[in-house]
Formats: structure tokens, C-alpha cells, sequence
């Protein structure tokens, strides 16, 4: 068995469907200068298998991009080797930004004043989203 | 400041008002022959109408106001890169209200966002065209006597047709429980829009492929053109088109009083000898988009029975 030791100051990212790891790993901390590990495939009774990512000396993510990666994530804070606090991935309720309307038709690709909002009109199987230009459905894809 | 960019953005009791002041100009128009005297509607048609912008003009000009604006893109600035917020701020300088057609969805509402004057709608893309909507109803309100409790059937393309959507929405929204759905297979009402009218406003859609199965039991018969670039293929688009044509043979079994709707324009879908069927409202329908639009200005320029204090 693989074994990685605990953090002592950051953040677990913890039940990250296997497969989802590395594109969330890609997509917040790529760039990072903090020590970061990607565990995955690592077995778990909830969800079969999972991957994990441990981050050093970072408290701050965003949980909304997490839920709309995979709602079942769980976040753990650690500090001084300690558990303080875990919180929930959430699927946001609206989106401004960093979603394109799936409509080709739709103002936002045309015009740079028209920065699309999405409301959250169904969440469970894929999360659809609609935009507050054209109305149309853009179903969230990381 | 009021615009109307989608026909959610007025009250069912604003609308119906729109709706009767509409039909009370109709009877008496040269009592608000004067009351936009000295206004300026821009008339503003990113893409070609015929119905919408001259109906819109004549509106304006009924009422003793004056139109400018252009009906092409590439006779103004947007040829040149301009932005459509800018274009908009700008106008707000030159015109009183805007009345905008424009082929990207959304467009109206994001002018609304940069505009120091109400805003129109006069059709977005396959989006809204909540102005077709209040011609739809003040044509229903004047045949049958009331916008809702009818038996409505819609025919032809139903996927792409923004006029179905806006109105069918609004008689949704009216209490109106009962719609035919007649399509091909192909032009089937999108399913988000079937969605929200079964859970918001329960109502009951029955779709059928063809229209001699329910025309007995409707009240009103609403026609939209299929579009030959909407089929995959041109065999299927001969194949369909003549399935969904309305005719005077397989109107013989309707009711005496339903009337048939049209947006408007027609190309096959009516055949030209139900203009002649007392049924067949299409012509006036287009007439009453007049009334109601002068109705519309005259409410988002709070002038004649608008007028404040």
C-alpha cells in the first residue's frame, strides 16, 4: 500500500471521484509554489475509488468550482497537524464568469459587454445551468 | 424606466391593459392621433422585418411621432465594429424609446443593461418576440372575446419558432391549460420549455404528427412556417411540409368560431383559399399588431392614457 504522510498546515481535498483529481489538480494548482501531492485510485468505501490532492500551507479554495466538479467532494482544514474544520463542496446556485453559454446563437460570444450569468435549474445527474442572456440550458463540463 | 425585452417583464394585468387599450385605440384611433407629438422612436433592425419594423413606424407615426434608425446592419456603425452598448448609449441621445431586432439571442437584454431609454424587443434570434405576443393576444382577445380558457393547437415548426415560445409561455402564464402541439418529429417543442410549462404552470401539452387528429376540439388553430434549412435532408423537408398545411378540406370538421393564426409570413403552410374562410384571421391579426404596439409606446413613454398625474 501506497503510503503518504499528513500535512501539517493546509488543505485535504478528499472523495474526488477517480479521474477528477488531476483535471482539478490542472485547473487550481498547477501553478502552485506550495509542496502538493495527487493521490489516485486510492480505494474508499463510499465511493469506490477516489483520488486525493494535500496542499501545503493554502486555506483558501474554491468550493463552488469544486461543486461543480464533483458535489461529493469533502475539504478538510489542517493546521498544526490538526483537523480544524471540514467543509462540503457546493453546487452554486449562480455562475458569473468562467462558464460559456453553450448556445451559439447567444449575445456573450459576440459582444464583450455581455458577461453571462447562469442560474442552477437542475443538479442532479448533470447540472444545468441557464443563461440570463439567451435562456438557453449549458450543461456545466469540467 | 420600464423596457420590454421578454413578455415575463410585465404583469398579466399590465398586459391584458396593454391588450384593451390596444383594442380601444383600434375603435377610436383619432382620439391618440397626437399624443407622441414632438417623441422619437429608433427603430433599430440588426437583420430584415417587414411586419415588425413597419408596424412599429406606422405605430409611432399614428400616434404624431417621428421614426429614424435603419434597417440593415451594415447602414450603420455595428459594419464598423462598434459595440452594441455603445450604440445604444449613443441613441439614447437622439430617440425617446428604441424598438431593436437583432439576430444574436439576448441582444435586447443587454442593450436594456446601457440604455438611457426604454428598450423593445422586436425579436432576438429564435429567443423572444414578446411584441408578436401582444399582437397574438389582442387578436385572440378581439375574436374570442378573452385571452384564455381556450383550446389552443400549435402547428408547424415548434423548436425553432420564437413566436411559438413567447406565446405559449404567456397563455401559460394566463391560465390557458390545454395546447396541441402538431409537429414533425424533428421540430417538436424544445423539452426545457415543455418542462416549465408542466411544472410551473400544469398545464397539458398532447403532441400529435398530425393535425386532422384534433382539429374537432380546438379553438384556436396557431400556424408557423417549416423552414427547408431546418431539415437534415430535402426529401424529408417534401416528404413533411405538405402534412402540416392547412387547407380547406381539413378545416371542414372544425368549429364554426375557431379562428386560424399566422405570424405571418406564409409561405405554403396556408393554402391561399382559406383566406376566404371566415375562420382565417391572419391579415387582421397584422393589423392589430398596429393597435397594441401603439398601446406599448405609449405605456413605456408614459403619454396619452399613460400619462402620470
Amino acid at each position: 500500500m501506497l503510503e503518504v504522510k499528513g500535512i501539517e498546515n493546509g488543505l485535504v481535498i478528499d472523495h474526488i471521484s477517480a479521474g477528477n483529481g488531476l483535471k482539478i489538480f490542472n485547473r487550481l494548482f498547477a501553478d502552485t509554489e506550495y509542496p502538493v501531492v495527487l493521490l489516485m485510485n486510492v480505494s474508499s468505501q463510499i465511493i469506490g475509488k477516489k483520488d486525493i490532492i494535500k496542499i501545503e500551507n493554502v486555506f483558501d479554495v474554491d468550493l463552488d468550482l469544486l461543486g461543480l466538479i464533483d458535489p461529493r467532494i469533502t475539504v478538510n482544514v489542517i493546521k498544526n497537524g490538526a483537523l480544524v474544520d471540514k467543509v462540503k463542496a457546493r453546487i452554486p446556485k449562480t455562475i458569473k464568469g468562467g462558464l460559456q453559454c453553450q448556445n451559439p446563437r447567444c449575445i456573450t460570444h459576440t459582444d464583450d459587454y455581455a458577461i453571462p450569468e447562469f442560474k442552477l435549474l437542475k443538479a442532479n445527474g448533470k447540472m444545468e445551468y441557464e443563461c440570463s442572456y439567451c435562456e438557453e440550458i449549458t450543461v456545466y463540463k469540467l | 424606466m420600464r423596457h420590454l425585452i421578454e413578455p415575463e417583464d410585465f404583469t398579466l394585468e399590465e398586459i391584458e391593459e396593454l391588450v384593451d387599450t390596444g383594442l380601444k385605440i383600434y375603435e377610436n384611433p383619432r382620439d391618440y392621433q397626437k399624443i407622441c407629438d414632438g417623441k422619437i422612436l429608433a427603430s433599430l433592425f440588426f437583420e430584415p422585418s417587414t411586419r415588425t419594423k413597419f408596424s412599429f413606424d406606422s405605430a409611432m407615426m399614428r400616434m404624431g411621432g417621428n421614426v429614424i434608425g435603419f434597417a440593415d446592419a451594415d447602414t450603420s456603425s455595428t459594419k464598423k465594429g462598434e459595440s452594441l452598448a455603445d450604440t445604444i448609449r449613443v441613441m439614447g441621445y437622439y430617440a425617446d424609446v428604441i424598438v431593436m431586432r437583432h439576430p444574436k439571442e439576448g441582444a435586447p437584454k443587454l442593450a436594456s443593461q446601457y440604455s438611457s431609454i426604454p428598450i423593445i424587443n422586436g425579436g432576438d434570434g429564435g429567443h423572444q418576440h414578446p411584441t408578436q405576443t401582444l399582437t397574438d393576444l389582442i387578436t385572440i382577445k378581439r375574436f374570442k372575446g378573452t385571452i384564455s380558457g381556450h383550446t389552443v393547437a400549435f402547428c408547424g415548426d415548434l423548436k425553432y419558432g420564437r413566436t411559438v415560445h413567447s406565446l405559449i409561455r404567456t397563455m401559460a402564464r394566463f391560465g390557458t391549460k390545454h395546447f396541441y402541439l402538431v409537429s414533425p418529429e424533428e421540430l417538436r417543442l424544445p423539452d426545457a420549455l415543455k418542462r416549465q410549462l408542466v411544472d410551473k404552470y400544469g398545464v397539458e401539452l398532447k403532441e400529435v404528427v398530425y393535425l386532422e387528429e384534433v382539429i374537432e376540439n380546438i379553438d384556436i388553430l396557431y400556424m408557423t412556417r417549416i423552414q427547408k434549412e431546418r431539415f437534415f435532408n430535402e426529401a424529408d423537408y417534401l416528404k413533411l411540409k405538405n402534412s402540416f398545411k392547412v387547407t380547406r378540406e381539413k378545416i371542414k370538421t372544425a368549429k364554426p368560431d375557431m379562428i386560424i393564426m399566422h405570424p405571418l409570413p406564409r409561405v405554403n403552410e396556408i393554402a391561399y383559399d382559406v383566406d376566404d374562410d371566415q375562420r382565417a384571421v391572419y391579415f387582421e391579426q397584422s393589423e392589430m399588431g398596429v393597435y397594441v404596439r401603439m398601446a406599448l409606446i405609449a405605456k413605456l413613454l408614459e403619454v396619452g392614457p399613460y400619462a402620470r398625474g
